[in-house]
């Protein structure tokens, strides 16, 4: 167990403008499992390699236990690195590639050779130890790679987009393996992703990096209810934004007078509420009238393109709530308070 | 597509075999001839006698023929190796990187193959005298090494064009020492062009007249030197036999790698920049 501790990270590459990673801090538990997300270029590869040793930071630390690494050699860190195209060395077989990172630590032919057939099973490949990594399919390979990378028992295991290459079917089957084995076995473990989706459901707390810089750093699910800024928010599938002013409790903007729950943000602001928290119909607080813009059915919900007065607000419902819904059409909604936040 | 080809296509595909063949194969043939013949003059279409006194001239100790024999196979061995072990960081950072001034750097080392080794060597050879290097097999070696480096880099520039050096930071990220991650995942990927690149490199420095004749001062006799010496001094008979053997490394090298050279293989890429 390591506890891994990122501190002001910084890379900037000979020649470029901007730094490609502007001082990350990050303090990620032992055991934990956390996504580094962003947009392709955001600096996230570029931190898994400098924690992996394969790239040099400009400046900044990482420690493992409060123990600075960046002058261990790569093969020296107890980090493992998974790539995302796998990189199974081609002219070994399966079990050779299981079984690589155990050879270059000398241990004894016998012991490989058990301790790859116990990694195989735990994979659930048993069976594939003598074929070539070339006879096997994308989600072999992906299993293979992270059987090889388990063996040596990392301290800490980076993950390079696991599940991007993989079908939707296999998506979630991966994602229960390597949950699975990294709960069991442990390991502190860091992956990157462009793809929201994969950091929430795979990921115990999620760093979110635009342009690199951190923007937020929580568990997957305060990046829906209370993202720190639009771009977050926007991010993570956000449309509406409403300018205007917080004061005790209550949003004064376009929409008139809405209160919200506690601990909202004073002063001026953005009001943000996500689509699927738009209701149909009365409730309590915050009743407001809309005009139907347009209908957008999408099979298992349904998405509403709403105007109160100037205003435009994305919500997206249940299907069965608005069966009849037409364009041009006054209806009830209701914004409830603890869905909405303000940011400044 | 196989069985789908025009009968003009069939016919080209034969008259260009029948043309390899023709200009190869059939200038050998009075070569062979000749090895075994005693009295082979021209109206005759075959000799008068046949004999093997030829060959048992070549082979004995008295021609030399053995001896230059092995000086030419060491001779051509070491600058195979040397050019390996100069062509393949050389063909990384030709393939792989780009830097600065790239082009003059590919133009210079395509040089030798587009300038003739005589005014090369002329220069060359000032530098070995002032070096001490001239009629020594040090020299001859290292001399070699100009005709073939090209070759050898060239090769290996094809070869790290498509390579992924991710599997050197996966082999690292897995524990294994730079000196094993080159023994155990860069090697294996380059090996068919270090032996493409290796045979060829074997071959041209097999086959270097003018650069051993004025570096080696005539004192560093190899096999074509020798064989020269024979043809010019008219033994027809003696060439024959000793031109028999100096081809013969060719035809094995050609036949056991003819797979690796159909063109299929990543290795001869290389070669689309000469």
């Amino acid at each position: 167990m390591t506890h891994v501790s990122i501190q002001e990270l910084t890379k900037v590459y000979p020649g470029a403008d901007a730094p490609a990673l502007d001082r990350l801090s990050l303090e990620i538990a032992s055991g934990e499992l956390t996504a580094l997300l962003g947009p392709s270029g955001c600096g996230k590869t570029t931190t898994m390699k400098m924690i992996a040793g394969l790239l040099e930071p400009t400046s900044g630390d990482v420690r493992f236990d409060d123990r600075s690494i960046l002058r261990d050699k790569p093969e020296h860190r107890g980090v493992v690195m998974v790539f995302q195209n796998y990189l199974l060395f081609p002219y070994m077989s399966v079990a050779d590639n299981v079984g690589f990172g155990l050879k270059m630590r000398k241990t004894d032919s016998a012991e490989i050779k058990r301790r790859v057939g116990e990694m195989l099973d735990l994979v659930k490949l048993p069976d594939l130890g003598d074929r070539r990594p070339s006879a096997l399919s994308g989600g072999q390979q992906q299993r293979i790679a992270l059987a090889r990378a388990l063996i040596v028992q990392p301290e800490v295991l980076l993950l390079d987009e696991p599940l991007s290459n993989l079908d939707a079917h296999l998506r979630f089957e991966m994602r229960d393996l390597i949950r699975s084995l990294q709960q069991e076995m442990g390991i502190t473990t860091i992956f990157v992703t462009h793809d929201q989706e994969e950091a929430v459901v795979l990921a115990d707390r999620v760093a979110l990096i635009l342009d690199g810089q951190m923007k937020q750093y929580d568990r997957a699910d305060v990046f829906y209810k209370r993202p720190v800024d639009e771009a977050t928010a926007r991010f993570f599938g956000g449309h509406n934004f409403i300018p205007g002013k917080s004061a005790g409790g209550i949003f004064d903007g376009p929409l008139g007078r809405l209160s919200l729950a506690d601990g909202a943000v004073e002063g001026a602001g953005k009001l943000t509420f996500r689509p699927e928290n738009v209701r149909v119909g009365q409730g309590d607080g915050n009743n407001l009238s809309a005009k139907v813009a347009d209908v957008i059915y999408l099979g298992t919900q349904t998405r509403l393109k709403l105007r109160v007065g100037e205003t435009e607000i994305d919500a997206v419902v249940n299907p069965n709530e608005v069966e009849g819904f037409k364009p041009g059409d006054t209806v009830p909604i209701h914004l409830p308070p603890q869905t909405l936040w303000v940011i400044s | 597509m196989i069985g789908h080809d025009g009968l003009w296509t069939k016919t080209f595909r034969y008259i260009t075999c029948l043309l390899l063949v023709t200009w190869l194969v059939l200038p050998l043939i009075p070569l062979g001839i000749w090895s075994v013949a005693r009295g082979w003059f021209f109206p005759d279409l075959l000799p008068r006698m046949w004999t093997l006194d030829a060959w048992r001239y070549a082979l004995s100790d008295t021609s030399g023929v053995l001896d230059a024999l092995w000086l030419t196979i060491g001779i051509s061995l070491a600058a195979t190796v040397l050019s390996i072990l100069v062509g393949v960081p050389a063909g990384r950072a030709l393939g792989m990187y780009k830097f600065k001034g790239k082009e003059v750097i590919e133009l210079m080392i395509l040089a030798p193959t587009i300038v003739p080794g005589i005014a090369v060597v002329l220069g060359v050879h000032t530098v070995f005298i002032y070096l001490g290097l001239t009629n020594t097999v040090h020299g001859v070696i290292l001399v070699h090494l100009i005709p073939t480096l090209p070759y050898m880099t060239l090769v290996m520039a094809g070869i790290f064009s498509n390579y992924d050096p991710a599997f050197e930071a996966q082999a690292r990220s897995l524990g294994a020492s730079p000196l094993k991650t080159f023994w155990y995942v860069t090697l294996p990927a380059i090996m068919p062009g270090i032996i493409v690149g290796g045979l060829f490199a074997f071959l041209v420095s097999w086959s270097q007249y003018i650069l051993t004749l004025l570096v080696g001062g005539g004192r560093v006799v190899t096999l074509p030197l020798l064989l020269f010496n024979f043809a010019t001094s008219g033994r027809n008979d003696i060439t024959g036999a000793i031109g028999m053997i100096y081809i013969l490394p060719g035809i094995l090298i050609l036949t056991l790698t003819a797979k690796q050279l159909s063109g299929r293989s990543g290795a001869v890429g290389g070669f689309g920049r000469i």
